[in-house]
């Protein structure tokens, strides 16, 4: 297994288990935050199945060409960075904005949205090419 | 890849895209202000991801790579797994576009087209779901 699935793989597995802890923070009488909710589906939807996918995928896809089986090297390391940054912005400022509201935190939450859409753009760019027959 | 798979994989990454860029224009309104009838987008980010995405990306790839049956009909009768994709994408549009529909039963109907391309999956494939041929084989069990 490459180097960037095993990272994209142990970093969904971080992903599952902070959504599943999340979840249980919920849970918690009197401990429920506002902006929590949106962040344990991310982290399970984004952080550990599509991630888990993204990884997946990137090595197990048709190979993209014999240099570059995988397509370009900095391409998957950009997926992994945007989307990991993205989704930590996110974790950290959604319920941040969600109790106290700044224009620094705003920008953080703008700045995750970019990253986490610039992570499935480059994820389709990796991968669309290598669909296709024998 | 077989064509159908192709077909679903596709489908599933322009899903990712319009679902990705429905849920990041949300976030950015959250943080910034910018247009609060953004929120009419949700249902159909919900519904791009996870099923759009999601599903019909583990329906192409399953497709793909389960068992196949020999060299006559590898992948069984493709047309209930055609039908599947045909279904499920109606479906998957026509939820989207409910909040801009005045159709009451639209919402019904997609779902509908949706459970009955599901099962049109499940019974296409169903017989492709069998243990290793060679039982004595260390591992495969």
């Amino acid at each position: 297994m490459p180097t960037l699935t095993r990272s994209f793989v142990k970093a969904s597995l971080i992903s599952l288990v902070l959504g599943l802890l999340a979840g249980i923070w919920q849970q918690i009488p009197g401990a429920a935050i506002a902006g929590l909710f949106p962040v344990y589906l991310h982290l399970l939807t984004f952080g550990w199945l599509t991630q888990l996918i993204f990884g997946i995928a990137i090595w197990m896809f048709p190979t993209y060409s014999k240099a570059h089986p995988r397509g370009p090297e900095w391409l998957g390391w950009g997926i992994f960075a945007t989307l990991n940054v993205g989704l930590g912005l996110r974790v950290i400022f959604e319920p941040l904005q969600a109790i106290s509201p700044s224009n620094f935190g705003g920008w953080m939450l703008v700045i995750a949205a970019l990253l986490q859409w610039l992570a499935g753009l480059g994820f389709v760019a990796n991968v669309w090419t290598r669909i296709r027959g024998r | 890849m077989p064509r159908l798979s192709r077909f679903f994989i596709r489908a599933s990454l322009l899903y990712l895209v319009l679902g990705f860029t429905f849920g990041a224009l949300i976030l950015a309104n959250k943080g910034i202000l910018f247009a609060p009838l953004i929120w009419v987008l949700l249902p159909a980010h919900i519904e791009f991801v996870i099923l759009g995405w999601l599903t019909q990306l583990a329906l192409g790839v399953s497709f793909w790579i389960l068992p196949r049956l020999g060299s006559q009909a590898p992948r069984g009768d493709e047309r209930w797994s055609w039908a599947t994709f045909v279904l499920v994408n109606f479906g998957i549009l026509a939820s989207a576009l409910s909040p801009w529909i005045n159709f009451p039963w639209l919402v019904l109907l997609a779902r509908a087209l949706q459970a009955v391309g599901f099962l049109a999956f499940a019974a296409g494939n169903w017989q492709r779901i069998y243990p290793p041929k060679f039982q004595n084989i260390k591992g495969l069990n």
